[in-house]
């Protein structure tokens, strides 16, 4: 194991947020951490790279205990903070080399590792870092965490804000990285790039709601679930959601994916309906879900746990 | 189903320059009353410099507009009196409360006090937020925050209001959420012009446009974007459209 | 060790691209040693006097010349009688009148002694002492001069009148200044900072595209200061006059007028700063080092003008709150109307007036 976290909780002020996080992260790995705004990852990646303490519970990384050797710890993550942890007035070129003389290292001692990075924006390596866009601040920031070859690569949200085009030719840099054996925990809000981690990580209001491979995710998915489209996609949905049967109804793209309650089945039963309502075109496939689908499903059990509980 | 619809924004060859850079290059559209009209592009394609410029902020450097019926050029107040509009940065104050903000912008757009009582009321039972009338903004939740901005900046029932990227980082279930508040301002009429960067939202819209360098690359529905460049979805439609260039030359 | 260093280079590139941290390094030292230098000085050059001689005789004669070519003094002009003190030093520019009495020379010879008046306008106490002090050695040097020549021993008892403040009370010099500086400080920095402010949340885009005109939006934002200054230069004289017994001589309502005129010239100074700075931290910094330092050295709030070389002295020119500190001198302490300071008011109604025109069309080019 590369990284091992069991049992970690931090609240700040009486908001607690993280609960009994526990889970491994394996050497050579590409794991992602999964989740919206507010729901604990920074406050975790924070815990991991040594910069909080948490409440209680363990963090062990390449063996060592990270809450008493947070010195060799630092040496051996590299660690990405959001696009800014960058020095806006300092050029390209010196902010990398800053980030290796830090480090204790030059440029040219790794330079391999991150050449497929940083030969990207080496030809504006004289520019100042506030005047790169978004996609290069990305590449420079990624180049300086990897500059002394870390163990481990933590990156927080490293693709937040920015198009989708440069957000596709991130994880491909990230996926070649993996290739040569560095160990990779990044986390998004972005649920479809879940599907690109060997692993993922569901995190919510500071609880983990599930870990494993994307694709056992999805199987685990128990419900049926069921694409509804038809000539008016407003009306659907909320005729759909007043339903006495419906269990959760939201839109996707074009249709609305529609769970229903226990035992409540037939596509047919839902299509007369439809009909009775006014509804034209209607169009309903079984599908098999993707990981956002997965998340709402684990995001609303919690929430109805909690009313409950 | 859809006759020849109503045109609420007219823009022909609009130009912006600054300087000697053209931020955008020759736009020309229309929008129609009551859609949800998707505007992506990549960062730095020149949304944002359009956007400022239909809401009356920033003047084009030459081209024909239209907003809500009136020209950009000469009547620019009555365009703000006719939309919405919703930024990034969240249009509210965080050091006042919920019923206070509320009450602030009916008075600015001129709103009377028992309109802005009853729209407030209203407003609040719509979102649940009875209980957080005097609440400060800075106390709720991100999600929250962002519906009660965009029940605001629709507060005076505009002919068409303008979100910049109004779902940022919340959950999948509170975007949604927002989308439905999305929806139903346009059930009742409301012209609303969106830009996101999650390519699934690009699927609730009517019709999308996307920006590369300056020019409107391609602009229709997203089935029929879909079908042209033979994909499934619109995150692949936008890969294959803005992947043009190579890497940006700032 | 390498790290260290490392680290140490990146600090220095971060202050030499700094241009805000390179000025307070380089430029203020060197701006300061200058000012401080030139300005802060307790001799006395080209203090415009003036004489109303009532004997014109060769003694007098003598004696004036001594003490106009000290190379301290000016003759500003020579008056007629005492009628014409009054508004000589209404008028403000001349700090001293020297009376001679009538059948000066008969006297002295007769009796070895003929009165002097020094009359100083102590509304700046500092510089009345000064001026006097340096009158009385001039006047014992003629003095020693005449015993040696003649032998006839003679002396001078100057009377010494200060106009305005006989008490040479320090107060009456520090509350102008005080007020000149609040005022502007106030208005200035806190109009720009709250404009920045609203620039800097992302809030202000917003309101620009509502119904609300820009005109509507500054002036919003301006009139509570407004307020709020009006109220502290109401309490900054009311402190004055119960707790210092600084008095008001002239008319309430145009003291009030004018400190309302200096508070709209704040303020729209204030306007002015916000439209060329970004970040609240810039335009406070702006507010302080512009307005402050150059208000406390330059004004006259402390060190006289005169004194200072020419250029600093047209530089004082520029400054609002040296207009400012005359004219409410002028009204509390000489009891002067409108007719008196009307040069003054007219010159802040017209950097008023600069400054709106400039804000006004600096914003609206900013909505580009």
């Amino acid at each position: 194991m590369a990284l091992s976290i069991t049992n970690i909780n931090k609240s700040f002020e009486g908001l607690q947020a993280l609960s009994d996080i526990t889970f491994s992260v394996r050497e050579g790995e590409l794991f992602g951490l999964i989740g919206p705004d507010g729901s604990g990852k920074t406050t975790l990646f924070r815990i991991i790279t040594t910069l909080l303490l948490p409440d209680r519970g363990e963090v062990d990384l390449f063996g060592l205990d990270v809450l008493k050797n947070y010195k060799k710890i630092r040496q051996l993550i590299g660690y990405m903070a959001g696009r800014f942890s960058l020095y806006h007035d300092l050029t390209v070129e010196e902010n990398l080399k800053f980030y290796a003389t830090v480090f204790g290292t030059t440029i040219e001692k790794n330079y391999d590792l991150i050449k497929d990075v940083y030969c990207q924006i080496e030809p504006f390596k004289t520019r100042r870092a506030g005047k790169l866009s978004g996609g290069m601040k990305q590449k420079l920031a990624l180049s300086c965490a990897l500059i002394h070859k870390p163990g481990l690569l933590v990156l927080d949200e490293p693709t937040t804000g920015v198009d989708a085009v440069s957000r596709m030719e991130f994880w491909d840099m990230l996926k070649r990285l993996q290739k040569r054996g560095i160990t990779i925990l990044v986390s998004t809000p972005y649920m479809d790039e879940a599907s690109l981690c060997d692993r993922v990580g569901l995190i919510q209001k500071g609880n983990l709601l599930s870990v494993n491979k994307p694709e056992n995710i999805i199987a685990g998915y128990q419900r049926e679930l069921l694409s509804v489209s038809s000539d008016n996609l407003y009306k659907l949905v909320n005729d759909l959601r007043n339903e006495k049967n419906t269990h959760s109804a939201f839109l996707f793209g074009q249709s609305v994916h529609l769970t229903r309650k226990e035992g409540k089945a037939s596509a047919k039963q839902v299509i007369k309906y439809l009909q009775d309502k006014g509804h034209e075109s209607i169009h309903i496939n079984v599908i098999k879900p993707g990981i956002e689908d997965c998340f709402m499903d684990l995001m609303n059990e919690e929430d109805e746990m909690a009313l409950s509980g | 189903m859809s006759e020849q619809k109503e045109t609420i924004i007219t823009v022909k060859n609009l130009v912006k320059k600054f300087g000697n850079f053209k931020a955008n290059d020759n736009l020309s559209f229309e929008v129609f009353k009551g859609e949800i009209f998707g505007f992506l592009g990549a960062n730095g394609a020149g949304k944002t410099t359009a956007i400022k410029i239909l809401c009356g902020l920033w003047a084009p450097t030459s081209g024909e507009i239209n907003v809500a019926g009136f020209d950009i050029y000469n009547q620019t107040e009555q365009i703000k009196k006719n939309i919405g509009y919703m930024s990034q940065k969240f249009s509210l104050y965080e050091d006042i409360t919920v019923f206070e903000n509320i009450r602030l912008f009916g008075g600015i757009y001129g709103l009377s006090r028992r309109e802005i009582a009853q729209r407030a009321t209203d407003l609040m039972q719509r979102l649940d937020l009875e209980h957080s009338r005097d609440k400060l903004i800075s106390s709720l939740p991100l999600g929250w925050r962002q519906k009660l901005a965009f029940s605001v900046a629709i507060l005076h029932n505009p002919k068409l209001v303008f979100l910049d990227e109004p779902t940022g980082g919340v959950d999948p279930v509170t975007r949604r959420k927002f989308w439905d508040q999305i929806y139903e301002a346009a059930d009742r009429g409301i012209t609303v012009f969106v830009t996101t960067h999650y390519m699934d939202e690009a699927e609730y819209c009517d019709r999308v446009s996307i920006m590369v360098d300056g020019r409107i690359a391609d602009l229709d529905t997203p089935s029929a974007l879909k079908g042209k460049y033979r994909v499934k979805n619109m995150n692949e439609v936008f890969l294959k459209i803005a992947r043009i260039k190579p890497d940006e030359n700032n | 060790m390498k790290r260290f260093w490392g680290f140490i280079l990146k600090e220095f590139l971060h202050i030499f691209r700094d241009p805000r941290t390179m000025l307070i390094l380089f430029g203020m030292p060197i701006v300061q040693i200058l000012l401080f230098g030139y300005v802060i000085t307790n001799e006395l050059k080209d203090i415009k006097i003036a004489i109303l001689d009532q004997s014109k005789d060769p003694v007098t004669i003598e004696l004036t010349n001594k003490i106009i070519s000290s190379g301290f003094f000016i003759l500003d002009r020579n008056i007629k009688n005492m009628n014409e003190v009054e508004d000589i030093f209404k008028e403000g520019n001349v700090r001293q009148v020297i009376v001679f009495e009538s059948g000066f020379g008969r006297k002295l010879k007769r009796e070895g002694t003929a009165s002097i008046q020094l009359i100083a306008d102590a509304s700046d106490a500092n510089t009345a002492n000064l001026v006097v002090h340096y009158t009385m050695a001039i006047i014992g040097d003629f003095v020693r001069e005449q015993n040696k020549l003649t032998g006839t021993p003679i002396q001078f008892i100057p009377e010494v009148r200060m106009l305005y403040n006989n008490e040479l009370k320090g107060v009456y010099m520090f509350i102008p200044g005080i007020m000149a500086m609040i005022l502007i400080l106030v208005s200035a920095m806190m109009t720009s900072i709250s404009i920045v402010r609203e620039k800097e949340l992302g809030t202000m885009e917003t309101l620009l595209v509502s119904p609300l005109r820009p005109a509507q939006i500054i002036l919003g934002k301006v009139t509570p200061y407004v307020v709020l200054s009006f109220i502290n230069a109401v309490t900054i004289i009311a402190m004055g006059s119960l707790v210092f017994g600084m008095p008001v001589q002239g008319s309430m309502i145009l003291l009030l007028a004018e400190s309302i005129l200096y508070i709209l010239l704040g303020l729209s100074l204030g306007i002015l700063i916000s439209t060329i700075t970004r970040t609240q931290q810039n335009a406070m910094f702006i507010s302080l080092f512009a307005l402050m330092l150059p208000t406390i050295l330059l004004s006259g709030f402390i060190f006289p003008v005169e004194n200072m070389p020419k250029i600093l002295q047209w530089l004082s020119l520029l400054m609002p709150p040296r207009w400012f500190i005359t004219i409410i001198k002028n009204i509390m302490l000489k009891g002067t109307g409108l007719m008196y300071v009307w040069k003054e008011t007219l010159i802040l109604i017209v950097m008023t007036t600069l400054f709106l025109g400039l804000s006004i069309r600096k914003f609206k080019i900013r909505l580009e």
